[in-house]
């Protein structure tokens, strides 16, 4: 089978197009590059879908938790610490099972007990909470004196939140929450690693890199495959925020803006 | 455990659930919490070392040496570190088999990767097949520590080499006007400077490492993680004396509790570590503590 073959076969197997059967032996350096970037496709759509989600509910748990109510205050804490505070690892296995028992009580979760929708809340949820400590922090230090000018200007309420406050908030947070967004693409890889199977072998792509590990009993191939595929991700995550990044500091002279330092890549 | 236990059967209410909580799988559950927790003790402080002469390394004037040192720091962090433990602790294995190998049976000539096969002759195998089982799990929970270690080491490394480049330059320099050589005022002015700086860091690092251990479970150990799948599945009346239904989602808010508790302790600890060691030091901290006194 030439490389074009193999490609067609397998380069969108992970969504289950094409072959059905994966490769069982004679394994081509081709083969494993296609099979390990198909499987890139479910790490994407799992941390795209979660940061993007995971966005908006962390805006609300920061306010949340900046908040005078006592309530809202305390149930965005627990939330945070509950999320922060356990391993993700720990977190998918607990709501995997939670689903699967969930299944006999209401059709409704069926769909939740697959990786694509479980996993992806599971996530979303994660990342919230994560995003969520960070835009905290950032809130916490938006400059006293761009809040009182924006009082003397006469705003108030959401004209005040959506032209000063938030705007800020998204420019002091930015640079960390660039980290969380590859810690993010990084912790997708744990999703079918526990608990979610993977329905007809159709999984991401440390799932295909561990098989063939597995298979050739040589790991040096398909992980150094991985790590490039991640590497490449990374870059490309960077890139994107880097250019939010910039829009989001086009305002100040150019030696007070923010570089985004990068510490990217502690498990969570 | 308790001499009531004798029938299960008969039993009902919380006196079953005291018996099934204490039956021998059960008990080997618990001492999982044991392994999870002697990994930390010697991990942490190998990841330390590993992260101690990476940040040194990193920071030598030989340049082969700096590479690999810088080298080692950011090719950890670029890549998930789940996919390094699936790596090294197979390439690990491989690499001690070989050399092994070379050194026990230097007139095989076969070749060592025979298409899907890994062969290394008899004598070289580790452990040895005819070891009994607690060598094997021994081995097991070396090579994961060995894995954690590098893996740790390597974000370790990092923040050490950070630490080490914020002591102010000052402080050296009068270091090297009192006559010190370069060895003397790393090891009497940088290293005891430098851990005050590197604390937040190595804090973060530590609640990370907790957050890590259930990646022990994906290196084959038996730990927490495998013991709440076993003991959780549903279980029949033929096989056990305590039958019951799909109780592994149970089992992990268990885990769950035991990782949130594990974490606030140790958060509540650094906390007073940090408040112990920036007393009377040059920083907004110690600033902010003399105020507050005063």
């Amino acid at each position: 089978m030439s490389c074009w073959d193999t490609i067609q076969a397998y380069g969108l197997r992970a969504v289950g197009i094409g072959e059905r059967l994966l490769p069982r032996s004679d394994f081509t350096l081709c083969e494993q590059f296609t099979l390990i970037g198909s499987g890139m496709l479910w790490n994407i759509y799992f941390g795209f879908f979660a940061l993007i989600a995971g966005f908006f509910f962390a805006v609300a748990l920061a306010l949340g938790k900046a908040s005078r109510n006592t309530l809202l205050r305390k149930l965005a804490e627990w939330f945070i610490f509950v999320f922060r505070g356990s391993p993700l690892f720990i977190q998918i296995f607990f709501a995997y099972f939670a689903f699967v028992s969930l299944k006999s009580v209401s059709s409704i979760f069926d769909a939740f007990s697959a990786a694509w929708a479980g996993a992806l809340v599971v996530l979303f949820l994660n990342t919230a909470a994560y995003s969520a400590q960070i835009f905290y922090g950032a809130l916490l230090s938006i400059p006293k004196g761009d809040i009182e000018a924006a009082d003397a200007y006469g705003m108030s309420g959401w004209t005040r939140f959506r032209r000063i406050t938030f705007p800020t908030m998204m420019r002091l947070a930015w640079p960390s929450y660039t980290n969380e967004a590859i810690f993010l693409f990084h912790a997708t890889t744990l999703v079918f690693f526990s608990g979610f199977p993977a329905f007809r072998q159709k999984g991401d792509a440390l799932y295909y890199a561990n098989y063939f590990a597995d298979k050739t009993f040589n790991p040096f191939i398909p992980y150094p495959i991985l790590a490039g595929y991640f590497i490449l991700l990374t870059l490309v995550i960077i890139g994107v925020f880097g250019i939010v990044n910039r829009r989001l500091n086009r305002h100040l002279p150019q030696e007070k803006r923010q570089r985004m330092r990068l510490r990217p890549n502690l498990i969570r | 455990m308790f001499s009531y236990c004798s029938d299960p059967d008969a039993l009902s209410g919380l006196s079953w659930l005291s018996c099934y909580l204490t039956t021998g799988k059960h008990m080997a559950f618990y001492r999982a919490f044991g392994t999870v927790l002697l990994l930390l003790a010697i991990t942490a402080p190998t990841a330390l070392a590993f992260g101690f002469f990476g940040a040194r390394a990193a920071r030598s004037r030989f340049a082969p040496l700096r590479w690999v040192g810088k080298i080692y720091i950011s090719i950890v962090r670029g890549v998930p570190d789940i996919a390094f433990f699936l790596f090294f602790v197979i390439a690990l294995d491989q690499a001690f088999e070989w050399l092994r190998h070379q050194v026990k049976c230097p007139d095989w000539n076969e070749p060592i990767r025979q298409g899907n096969d890994f062969v290394v002759c008899q004598i070289a195998k580790l452990p040895l097949g005819t070891a009994p089982q607690w060598v094997h799990e021994t081995y097991g929970f070396f090579l994961a520590v060995l894995t954690f270690a590098i893996v740790f080491g390597a974000f370790a490394a990092n923040i050490l080499f950070g630490a080490m480049n914020t002591v102010p330059r000052a402080q050296i320099e009068t270091a090297e006007a009192y006559g010190m050589n370069r060895k003397q005022a790393f090891w009497r002015v940088l290293v005891p400077q430098m851990w005050v700086y590197a604390l937040p860091g190595l804090s973060n690092l530590w609640m990370v490492l907790i957050k890590a251990t259930p990646l022990l479970f994906l290196l084959g150990v038996e730990d927490i993680v495998y013991w709440a799948r076993e003991l959780g599945g549903s279980k029949t009346a033929r096989f056990t004396d305590y039958p019951h239904g799909d109780w592994r989602m149970w089992y992990f808010l268990a885990l769950l509790v035991f990782y949130l508790g594990f974490t606030k302790i140790s958060e509540m600890v650094l906390d007073r570590l940090m408040t112990r060691l920036t007393r009377g030091q040059a920083t907004m901290g110690g600033e902010a503590q003399r105020k507050a006194a005063a």
